[in-house]
């Protein structure tokens, strides 16, 4: 008897289970269909967003009208924002000229820095890793008026240097390869050192690859960071032509909203597939920097 | 070779591997940190002078001020818990025998990778005052609430605050769950404990010291929702989303230098507080548990 409820059990708690995934994956599904419609699709859904409803007209009960499906597949959002938008293509490629700088020169700085937190010893060790470990907590605006002065000595102000400069030595990255580097067993390296191996080559050719996983759930979390960036390029950056796409997306206005699910998409692509790539690293990885070493 | 040999060896060999961080992080993080510090403690003109503790004292008696850190606590304060215990529980649903288990929970960490501009149009949709939400009040001949121009803002903010974070707190809990051997369940049930017991004096306890990481990282992706208000919102959006963050962005587009490295010296002061008593208790914790 009890074999025949689990199954039944085990499709009672799935569906509890897809309730929230599917509350969860709604905004991006929403996003994705909808940069199917056509423009005037779009313009006769949410021509109602931002306005008031004129009463005398009878309006008040005026809604946007959400839909999950549209009436006609288009690709007319795509192709407008390929040839008639190019701003976006444009800040596309700012993303990814602020973003890669950062990601590339954090990891491989961080790479360094972790592995004399988690496998030398020196005096003074635990206590520069709390160091790095408290300025992770702190948000960007802890530092903004010094690193706004040191960048205007530098002569680095409007330009993107400004943001790739501190982005490259932020704490995360020490951190969350510390977690992990301190998983590998000690075992190894002291085999390798008995071999005469220094410690260069016990980093590169032993506890990097063994890493790989850490330093690939890095890249995700941290790509998806700056790809995010909005506070720095609003300090940062005047010219609009520098600034990033998280920035404008937020301003896609009424003319522009019949682009403005295709140039979120767009957005989202570069994300969803190094996520979908490399998902059990990035599991792996968070897993791990949540185990105390 | 002696122990004190090694430990110079190290020594050496750590210096060599932290320089790059270390200066760097020196350069734009430790340096501005103390830059800020003096500049907390001068006068506003700009000579230079001394100014004792006349700019902590102004930024304490400031409203906006006193709003903004009310607003970033009760924002913390609500959602980090309600972050926590809602992953811990699709954690513990994950973690049982489930079909498409894997697929769930890619599905939970999708948000962690999305961009929050990428959403930032059906977040639009949902909440303006015309939007999707209101429509369904309407229908169910509620009225409507103008969502991001009232105290309903706290909500919706709380909203997208839990739909990116939930999928790293449930990755971090399930992991936790998972490295609880079998064994420790199985003498809880012979000493008669029943499912409840169980849940309260295996599975919690247990967990608790992955717990400690997760909420320093929850503390600090909750900071970040700044980026959601502003997106949605603007410079100067509801009150009851008026964070730290905008008054201190403000602050430093109105150029008031002093008072923002004051405000800013508040912060960390707060936030190391916070983290060092996390660690402290997660350490006492481990040491009881053993």
């Amino acid at each position: 008897m009890k074999r025949a409820r689990e199954p039944l059990t085990k499709l009672i708690y799935t569906l509890l289970a897809v309730l929230p995934a599917a509350a969860l994956a709604l905004p991006i599904v929403l996003t994705l269909t909808n940069s199917l419609m056509t423009e005037r699709e779009i313009g006769s859904n949410y021509d109602w967003l931002g306005k008031m409803g004129d009463v005398a007209k009878g309006q008040q009960d005026a809604f946007v009208n959400l839909k999950l499906l549209p009436d006609w597949l288009s690709f007319g959002q795509y192709a407008q924002l390929l040839l008639r938008a190019p701003v976006y293509l444009h800040q596309f490629w700012n993303s990814v000229g602020l973003s890669a700088p950062i990601v590339a020169g954090q990891t491989a700085v961080a790479a360094l820095a972790a592995y004399a937190f988690a496998k030398l010893k020196f005096k003074g060790r635990d206590k520069l890793f709390l160091v790095y470990l408290m300025a992770m907590l702190m948000p960007f605006q802890v530092t903004l008026v010094p690193n706004y002065l040191i960048a205007g000595k530098l002569g680095l102000l409007n330009s993107w240097a400004a943001i790739i400069g501190p982005g490259i030595f932020g704490a995360f990255g020490v951190f969350m390869l510390r977690q992990f580097m301190a998983h590998i067993p000690a075992a190894y390296a002291e085999a390798a050192r008995m071999d005469g191996a220094g410690h260069g080559v016990i980093f590169r050719r032993i506890v990097l690859p063994l890493a790989k996983p850490g330093l690939a759930a890095l890249i995700v979390l941290l790509f998806a960071d700056q790809w995010n960036m909005v506070e720095q390029p609003l300090i940062f950056l005047e010219d609009a032509f520098k600034q990033p796409l998280s920035v404008e997306l937020s301003r896609i206005n009424e003319q522009a909203r019949g682009v403005g699910f295709a140039a979120s998409v767009l957005y989202m692509i570069p994300m969803a597939l190094l996520f979908l790539y490399a998902e059990a690293y990035l599991v792996q990885g968070i897993e791990q920097s949540g185990i105390k070493g | 070779m002696n122990r004190r040999g090694a430990l110079l060896r190290d020594g050496r060999a750590a210096l060599l591997f932290l320089a790059p961080s270390a200066l760097g992080f020196g350069l734009f993080y430790l340096v501005p940190f103390g830059m800020g510090v003096w500049y907390s403690f001068t006068d506003r003109t700009g000579s230079g002078s001394f100014a004792g503790l006349e700019n902590y004292r102004e930024v304490l008696a400031s409203a906006s001020f006193r709003q903004a850190a009310a607003n970033s606590l009760l924002f913390t304060g609500i959602g980090v818990p309600l972050l926590i215990a809602l992953s811990l529980l699709l954690a513990l649903l994950l973690n049982r025998s489930l079909y498409l288990r894997q697929t769930l929970r890619t599905v939970y960490a999708l948000p962690l990778v999305v961009p929050v501009a990428s959403v930032a149009l059906v977040w639009q949709i949902f909440f303006d005052w015309n939007g999707t939400l209101n429509a369904w009040r309407h229908a169910l001949h509620l009225g409507r609430i103008d969502w991001l121009q009232s105290d309903g803002s706290l909500w919706v903010l709380l909203l997208m605050y839990l739909w990116k974070n939930i999928g790293y707190d449930v990755i971090l809990f399930l992991a936790a769950l998972q490295a609880i051997p079998a064994s420790y369940y199985e003498t809880a049930r012979i000493e008669g404990a029943g499912k409840v017991r169980q849940l309260l004096h295996v599975t919690l306890v247990y967990v608790t010291p992955a717990m400690v990481f997760v909420v320093l990282i929850s503390v600090v992706n909750s900071f970040k929702v700044f980026r959601e208000a502003y997106l949605l919102e603007g410079d100067y959006p509801y009150g009851r989303i008026y964070m730290l963050q905008h008054y201190m962005n403000n602050l430093f587009l109105s150029l008031d230098v002093q008072k923002l490295s004051a405000a800013a010296v508040l912060m960390v002061g707060s936030i190391v507080l916070l983290a060092s008593f996390l660690l402290r208790a997660e350490r006492k914790f481990r040491d009881n548990l053993e």
